[in-house]
């Protein structure tokens, strides 16, 4: 046997191939400046609610302390039911038609591993968030990218959608409000999308984990229409809507054949997801409407203020309806997104996330979180506005 | 929410935002906030600005204490006349307000030391008629006031995961 082990011979090739994240690669960073600030984080800045962290430790204290179902605990299912079917209309069995999952991260990661195999398509309008990519290459999928552009409010429209379907199209991923654009498809928007693949054999991913983050006054999802419910596999969570993030409790639903493939990866993979946090959730579901009101109207002022104050400043733009992000151009500087973020960094010790993280198409754009207080989003414009009045003086 | 209940949430975090911003953050023009906050000052809803202090940390002698207060209510205006004595004869009286319970009145003041604050009650609250006891609690230690959180030192402990 040889003495110089070499882990690469080792790897898999598709593991390998995949690149790091963008985001993360760049954050590396942040925590080595002395007196850094960043806007850069991708979740709510609130603690849980209080009444949700009690559920969890009255959990621990009646000792729920072992595996529930693989498909998750019953209550829980029935309460994610009965929510879906208040605010869309749209009923799903508990029994068997909705999976609790570690996170909408591990519903995304099974749902593709179910559905995509080899040399599939999988349809991905970008800017997107950076998980679906690699899983479908790990899966040996294909992605095509779409292009959603600002002078669309980076919404999918039928016309870009209808340029990139192919025979060998299996999966739409729908991942509205979006990260990073903050961009929504309103029920009107996702009509046409509809009118495109109804009469198609096309899957639906619909990642739905910001809905309650929805500035529009309305939320919609593609399961509103007619045969979609079948044909389209949502996921949402907890981290956003909630602020529980650190739980790790998400789900995922749609027809029962495919959500029990689903749980067949979930019961090898994961067995079950953290019981203490499914315990937290139904009190999360049944009693946190509250706090998500509380919240989101939170949210919605400082992305009033940051939007107002970074047009007024020269970085155009767009409105975005919801999530947590905006997602201005940069364009205006001559810089690239990444030179752009790491002249703030140097300059002003502030962390944004270059555009390009989320796909080529978010070049020439930076991300900025507004899960962050007023007071910081404040002395962070102040950096922003300094550094842009420095730029255009050279 | 309507909006004057969101500029209010807005003032009661921070007295200081000026116009332009609150119609930022309220998502309307600068008119509409101008209007709705000066109707609310004509009604009173807004009754003033002030600025939130932690006299702990300063170097000024100062206690709290709180006063509870069993009244004999008077014939005609219940407790009110003797409310409006204590509040407009002794300026130190920080607030006054009828409560439900065990007792009737509930007197906030502010003293340089115990000691007056002591003698403040012995002196001129003991002795008045209507006024059967009196309990005087100081404050020790302040945690929260007025919504804040006072040495609040959770840091953000976020960070990039992905
Ligand atoms: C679009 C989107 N989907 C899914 C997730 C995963 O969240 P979690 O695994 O915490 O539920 C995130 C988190 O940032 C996200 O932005």
């Amino acid at each position: 046997m040889s003495n110089s082990f070499n882990p690469d011979k080792f790897l898999s090739p598709v593991v390998k191939d995949i690149p790091p994240s963008g985001i993360r690669k760049f954050f590396d960073i942040v925590n080595q400046i002395e007196g850094a600030i960043s806007l850069g984080v991708g979740e709510p800045d609130f603690a849980t609610p209080w009444h949700i962290r009690t559920a969890a430790v009255e959990a621990l204290k009646q000792g729920h302390t072992y595996y529930t179902s693989n498909w998750g605990l019953i209550e829980l299912r029935k309460a994610i039911a009965d929510n879906v079917h208040k605010k869309y209309g749209v009923e799903y069995n508990p029994e068997d038609e909705i999976l609790v999952t570690v996170g909408g991260s591990e519903a995304v990661d099974i749902c593709i591993r179910a559905l995509v195999g080899p040399g599939d398509e999988v349809l991905l309008p970008e800017p997107a968030f950076v998980c679906y990519k690699p899983c479908v290459e790990m899966s040996r999928g294909k992605v095509i990218t779409i292009t959603t552009k600002m002078e669309d409010n980076f919404k999918l429209t039928k016309e870009a959608l209808l340029e990139k379907i192919t025979d060998k199209t299996k999966l739409l991923v729908l991942s509205y409000p979006n990260n990073p654009t903050g961009a929504i498809m309103t029920y009107e928007d996702l009509k046409e999308i509809y009118e495109v693949i109804k009469d198609r054999d096309i899957m639906v991913l619909s990642d739905e984990i910001y809905d309650e983050l929805n500035y529009s006054g309305k939320s919609a999802s593609i399961i509103q229409f007619p045969g979609m419910k079948d044909r389209t596999i949502v996921v949402n969570g907890f981290s956003k809507a909630y602020a529980m993030t650190g739980w790790r409790l998400g789900y995922a639903y749609g027809n029962s054949e495919i959500m029990s493939m689903l749980t067949k990866i979930h019961q090898y993979a994961i067995m079950s997801s953290p019981t203490i946090s499914q315990y937290a959730a139904i009190e999360a579901v049944k009693y946190g409407d509250e706090d998500i009101v509380k919240m989101r109207e939170e949210y919605n002022m400082r992305r009033r203020y940051l939007v107002h104050e970074l047009n007024e400043m020269g970085l155009e733009c767009f409105e975005p309806l919801g999530a947590f992000y905006v997602f201005p151009s940069i364009k205006s500087t001559g810089m690239t997104s990444e030179q752009f973020c790491e002249e703030l960094l140097k300059d002003q010790k502030l962390a944004l996330v270059p555009g390009n993280a989320f796909g080529e198409s978010g070049e020439g754009h930076v991300r900025i979180s507004y899960a962050y207080s007023l007071e910081n989003l404040k002395i962070a414009l102040g950096r922003i506005k300094a550094f842009l009045e420095k730029i255009r003086k050279d | 929410m309507s909006k004057q209940t969101q500029i209010l949430k807005i003032l009661e975090k921070n007295a200081r935002a000026t116009i332009e911003e609150i119609a930022v953050l309220a998502g309307i023009t600068y008119d509409e906030a101008a209007a709705i906050i000066s109707e609310m000052e004509d009604r009173k809803i807004i009754f003033g600005y002030k600025a939130l202090i932690d006299w702990d940390k300063t170097e000024e002698e100062n206690v709290s204490a709180f006063i509870e207060l069993k009244v004999r209510p008077q014939l005609g205006d219940g407790f009110d006349s003797v409310a409006k004595k204590i509040m407009y004869e002794y300026p130190n009286v920080k607030s006054i307000s009828l409560m439900s319970g065990g007792f009737d009145l509930l007197v906030e003041i502010d003293g340089n030391n115990m000691k007056d604050v002591a003698l403040f009650v012995a002196e001129h609250l003991s002795p008045m008629d209507c006024i059967l006891s009196t309990t005087t609690h100081f404050v020790l230690r302040r945690y929260k006031k007025d919504g804040i959180i006072l040495e609040d030192k959770s840091k953000d402990e976020r960070r990039m995961t992905l």
